[in-house]
């Protein structure tokens, strides 16, 4: 009964044990030769098509709120001139990197989980290796580097709709001026500010993909397996970039004192 | 020239369910074996143990002297180079087309050019009646079809070794037919080792030299063709002969009652031992016996009408 227990309670840390090993793995395949350009290419340009499109109508509404939401508040304070700058703050800092995270894991993840899971059953993974290829080095180290490279374009994208977004929600529809908003960008926004959210990026798109092809390449059980890995995946790592998401916030106001008018 | 594969004690489970125990064989190096067992006993599991692909939780597969369980991932990617395996669908891959699935393994392993590959692809393509084709996707073709695409890219290396995961389920009769000779052929031709996972009874009856039967947990029996197909062990003999009566059941095995049952019934007799499918070339195989030659050394009857030309299969009653 006690060992059933811990071994209930280990059991969460053997997966994680088990994910871990696996992004170890993928590591260690990044650096074995011939890198696979031409997968790395397709996947990117496959990743980028299931996501641009989705990105896009995210970042529009995304940015509207914030300029919405942000404007209204910063209004009462009377700082209508900081407008500008308060929407690219939380479009660059916030917004983007989640809106990301977001159509990478549901949009890329998922699509990456599927395709892998659909040949694990399929034993085409198994095929593989018995013919002398590690299917990790194959197929998943260029997911993981097209699913982070895709990230980093996404997060851009969503900055740049979102900031425009917010430009035409704050001149069109409260009335400020587009002069204000974009002479106060660099009020309170700084280069570090971009930065982050490039990293944020990076970070979501590793984990998506790492989570994403761990899922796959176990899953297990038929048609249903790969619906489950594909449903797994996609929850998993919404929690994971969630909490990252948090955390990286965390230390980078931390180290990264903000600007101050 | 073939090689040989050393199963010692191998045993295997999924969580706590046991799919087999205890296996212990050596399938000799060039000779084709079949192995038999009914649905869902691990055949294709234990494959998948013999390349590697699956860990057991006991015992050795030993190949040139490498153990497969336990020797390091490098060796098992070197080792397997000596393998060619037709898995139980196929498992083409799904985004290239017939043409490329083939030539995958020439294109990583060898340096041969384009058009040698496209000597080889193309032979290999003929061989498996699928000239025309070469231009299709998986998903686009038949599932024997695909099988037949699975055994030209299993045979594109010259294997030493050749495991099948039941190619003749979902071809029709006259092309298992030619599937069988053409492993006859193949082995003739290449003296590659053969292991052959089958339901067909018709298969495992004229095929191999060697057959082993797994049943209930464990290998039951494994040994030359004519000792099995003389056996009067009860399992055997149903499986073999695919009868009713005998201890296998719809499910697993059949409990007591049913077998109080049938305690009384009388067994039909054993039928007769086909003839071995011999090489079209009528030259015979280097591991090829005469027919009867194992019931004369060990002092066994062999079933009255064996060894007969032109006999009729008559298996089941
Ligand atoms: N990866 C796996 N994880 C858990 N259980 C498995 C796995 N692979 C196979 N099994 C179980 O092992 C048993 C044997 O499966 P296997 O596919 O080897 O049967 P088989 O003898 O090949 O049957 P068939 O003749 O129908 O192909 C089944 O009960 C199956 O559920
Ligand atoms: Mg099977």
């Amino acid at each position: 009964m006690a060992s059933l227990t811990a071994s209930k309670v280990l059991k969460p840390i053997g997966a994680s044990g088990k994910l871990f090993a696996f992004a170890l793995d993928t590591f260690r395949q990044l650096f074995r030769r011939p890198f696979q350009t031409r997968e790395f290419i397709q996947q990117a340009w496959f990743l980028a098509s299931v996501t641009i499109v989705p990105t896009a109508l995210v970042a529009i509404p995304f940015g509207a709120v914030i300029a919405l939401q942000v404007g209204g508040l910063i209004k009462q304070f009377g700082a209508q001139s900081f407008t500008g700058s308060a929407s690219v703050l939380a479009v660059v800092q916030q917004a983007a990197p989640i809106g990301t995270a977001l159509l990478i894991a549901g949009a890329g993840g998922s699509a990456i989980a599927a395709d892998l899971g659909a040949r694990k059953i399929r034993e085409e993974l198994d095929a593989m290796m018995v013919l002398g290829i590690d299917p990790i080095q194959r197929l998943v180290v260029p997911r993981v580097l097209a699913c982070m490279m895709v990230a980093v374009f996404l997060n851009g994208m969503v900055s740049v709709v979102g900031v425009a977004g917010g430009y035409v929600f704050n001149v069109g529809l409260q009335g400020g001026t587009p002069g204000a908003y974009l002479a106060s960008f660099t009020a309170l926004a700084q280069l570090p500010d971009l930065w982050v959210g490039l990293v944020k990026a990076l970070i979501f798109g590793l984990l998506a993909a790492v989570v994403a092809a761990y899922k796959g390449v176990n899953a297990g059980g038929g048609p249903k397996g790969v619906g489950d890995a594909v449903n797994e995946s996609v929850v998993i790592t919404f929690v994971l970039l969630f909490i990252v998401n948090f955390v990286v916030s965390a230390i980078y106001l931390q180290i990264v004192p903000p600007k101050t008018g | 020239m073939g090689v040989e594969i050393e199963i010692k004690d191998l045993t295997k489970s999924f969580g706590n369910q046991l799919i087999w125990g205890d296996v212990t064989l050596t399938v000799p190096a060039g000779e084709i074996c079949v192995m038999l067992g009914p649905s869902g006993t691990g055949k294709s599991v234990l494959l998948k143990t013999i390349i590697g692909l699956l860990k057991p939780d006991r015992g050795s597969v030993v190949i040139e002297g490498v153990d497969i369980a336990s020797c390091p991932e490098k060796d098992l990617y070197e080792i397997r180079k000596l393998f060619g395996v037709l898995f139980q669908d196929g498992a083409m891959f799904g985004s290239m087309n017939l043409y490329d699935n083939i030539a995958f393994p020439l294109r990583e392993h060898t340096k041969k050019s384009e058009s040698e590959i496209r000597d080889i692809v193309m032979e290999k393509l003929d061989l498996t009646g699928l000239l025309g084709t070469e231009d299709k996707l998986p998903g686009e073709i038949s599932g024997g079809m695909r099988k037949r695409a699975g055994l030209a890219r299993a045979l594109v290396l010259d294997p030493e070794i050749v495991l099948f995961d039941e190619p003749d389920s979902g071809l029709d009769p006259v092309r298992t037919s030619f599937l069988n000779q053409l492993i006859v052929d193949l082995n003739a031709q290449i003296d590659a080792t053969f292991l052959i996972v089958t339901h067909d009874i018709n298969t495992a009856r004229t095929v191999p030299d060697n057959i082993g039967l797994l049943y209930h947990k464990h290998l039951a029996m494994f040994g030359p063709r004519e000792m099995l197909l003389s056996s009067e062990e009860p399992v055997v003999r149903q499986f073999l002969n695919a009868q009713v009566v005998g201890p296998i059941g719809m499910s697993e095995e059949k409990d007591a009652d049913e077998l109080e049952a049938e305690k009384d019934m009388d067994l039909p007799p054993l039928p007769p031992i086909p003839m071995q499918l011999e090489p079209s070339n009528g030259q015979p195989r280097r591991s090829q016996r005469d027919p009867g030659a194992w019931c004369k050394e060990n002092g066994v009857e062999p079933p009255p009408g064996s060894f007969e030309e032109n006999m009729t299969m008559t298996t089941g009653s």
